[in-house]
């Protein structure tokens, strides 16, 4: 694309180009035309014997010369080079793009269209739609979930059958679509005593290793500073807010007393990020089927 | 007129005419593209880099992340549906210089704005093997260690008034005085880190979610 702040470039490339062409194309006329005296040598002798010859250059050189000049006028017609000329063709890079996207949305989007006017359920148990989902998953999602989708520490595990924001296919499609933004808050101001008695109170949920005198005060500090707020009155969560139940052995940051009070004392603010403008719904479609399919079998 | 043996003899003269051939080229093909639209001017949306960005891309160049890390597109679709919009030259006005990369041994970063989370880039950074078990990148964990003021911020100022400079040049908007006296407030007490994650996030947002 050229777009010149001044026309005087157009016609800085223009003649340049052209007067390129045209001085190459005279050079092959008049050295063509030059007459040579066949024997006759340059003067310079090398090696004691080695001498050069003052002989024309051969002629199919000289046609590969005519050759490029016609290559590059041609060239010059069809594509964009000359200035502000675009070429008879109109190519652009864009354009190419263009059209290679548009072949290959014609080709499949009969496929995404069937699987999104199917059920997520449906589709989760549809063989074909799986692998497409699977392709999907390792080039958008394995960076924070992993290749085998048992993601990481912070990025949850999609295989298990627990759920943060919920496991039901249209609330899966949600989170793929519209993205979540976790919202543990930082509770520094409790003290570090306080987050001890906590930590040891959650730890104890689990029937993990505690120091019941701090889990029993952890146990009055989880009603009154207002983890039940979001955690709920018995510590099961609330999917609605993305609070996880603390009561199961699924820890998504860890269940070591450190990683708690860690996660206590500043909070979690992680992100799963949205697709839906990026991927578009039939792609978030196949996607939310195949992370529902992941879990399935698993309780 | 000049004959070939005059030129051969004289090593001045060869020196003079073969600087003129090897230039022509350039005249034609690069002086130009200073001169054009699309070239020069920041297509809808785009910011000079703040203060916290600016200094979060000197640690990219420091730490050599051009070396495996590309930030270009290129208008194929196999990478227009992995990373999103191509790259086009208006994104790159305020790059002194460009992170356009040759090599892609990780993957372009042109687009990973808003990607990721930042706790993810942090895990990342930290350890890549955490979240990317996969991963051959180098771990980046000691850019926590250093306070951004005094490193790359150190001259953030100075730094600044260059890149106005450059944007001066183009006639297109730049730093302010108050953005840049404010420069060092902004970076505050931010890691190496925080820093580098600020410039990561913002890349390549302004054609984000376009294809």
């Amino acid at each position: 694309m050229s777009d010149f702040v001044s026309d005087f470039w157009n016609l800085y490339v223009v003649v340049i180009v052209l007067a390129s062409i045209l001085a190459c194309a005279v050079l092959l006329i008049v050295q063509g035309k030059a007459t040579f005296t066949p024997g006759k040598t340059m003067g310079h002798v090398w090696d004691e014997t080695l001498e050069e010859y003052n002989n024309p250059m051969p002629k199919w050189w000289s046609w590969l010369f005519v050759i490029t000049i016609v290559f590059a006028l041609v060239y010059l017609a069809l594509y964009p080079g000359l200035g502000n000329f675009k070429g008879l063709l109109g190519w652009t890079s864009g354009g190419q793009h263009k059209t290679e996207v548009a072949k290959m949305d014609a080709t499949v989007k009969p496929l995404f269209d069937k699987y999104l006017a199917m059920d997520l359920k449906a589709v989760a148990a549809d063989k074909q739609a799986n692998e497409m989902g699977k392709r999907l998953f390792l080039t958008y999602c394995i960076q924070c979930h992993g290749a085998d989708a048992r993601g990481a520490k912070g990025f949850p595990n999609l295989t298990d059958n627990d759920w943060l924001y919920g496991g039901e296919p249209e609330q899966i499609k949600e989170t793929i679509s519209n993205g979540r933004q976790g919202m543990m808050p930082s509770h520094a101001q409790l003290g570090a005593d306080t987050i001890k008695d906590l930590a040891n109170f959650v730890r104890s949920l689990s029937g993990l290793p505690n120091d019941s005198v701090r889990a029993a005060k952890g146990k009055e500090a989880f009603n009154s500073v207002g983890c039940i707020g979001c955690h709920g009155p018995e510590a099961k969560g609330t999917q609605a807010l993305g609070a996880p139940n603390l009561t199961d052995k699924t820890w998504l940051y860890g269940s070591s007393e450190a990683t708690v009070t860690e996660t206590v004392t500043n909070g979690r603010q992680n992100k799963m990020p949205a697709w839906k403008d990026f991927l578009g719904e039939a792609k978030v479609h196949l996607l939310s089927a195949y992370v529902l399919s992941l879990s399935q079998g698993a309780k | 007129m000049i004959k070939h043996d005059q030129v051969e003899k004289n090593v001045g003269l060869l020196f003079v005419l073969t600087l003129f051939v090897v230039l022509w080229g350039g005249l034609l093909e690069i002086v130009p593209l200073f001169f054009q639209k699309s070239t020069t001017t920041p297509v809808d949306g785009l910011k000079p880099y703040d203060a916290v960005r600016l200094a979060g891309r000197e640690v990219y160049l420091r730490e050599g992340c051009y070396n495996c890390h590309s930030q270009m597109i290129r208008p194929f679709r196999a990478e227009t549906e992995r990373y999103g919009h191509y790259s086009v030259a208006g994104e790159f006005v305020y790059d002194h210089p460009f992170q356009w990369g040759s090599k892609r041994t990780g993957p372009d970063l042109q687009r990973v704005g808003g990607r990721y989370s930042d706790e993810w880039q942090r895990a990342h950074l930290i350890n890549p093997r955490d979240v990317v078990p996969e991963s051959n990148m180098p771990a980046f964990a000691f850019l926590a260690n250093t306070k951004a003021k005094n490193s790359v911020g150190a001259d953030i100022e100075a730094k600044m008034q260059v890149m106005r400079t450059y944007a001066n040049l183009r006639g297109i908007p730049t730093y302010s005085d108050q953005e840049i006296k404010a420069a060092k407030a902004a970076i505050g007490d931010k890691t190496e880190m925080d820093v580098l994650i600020a410039y990561l996030q913002e890349m390549g947002t302004a054609l984000k979610n376009t294809k």
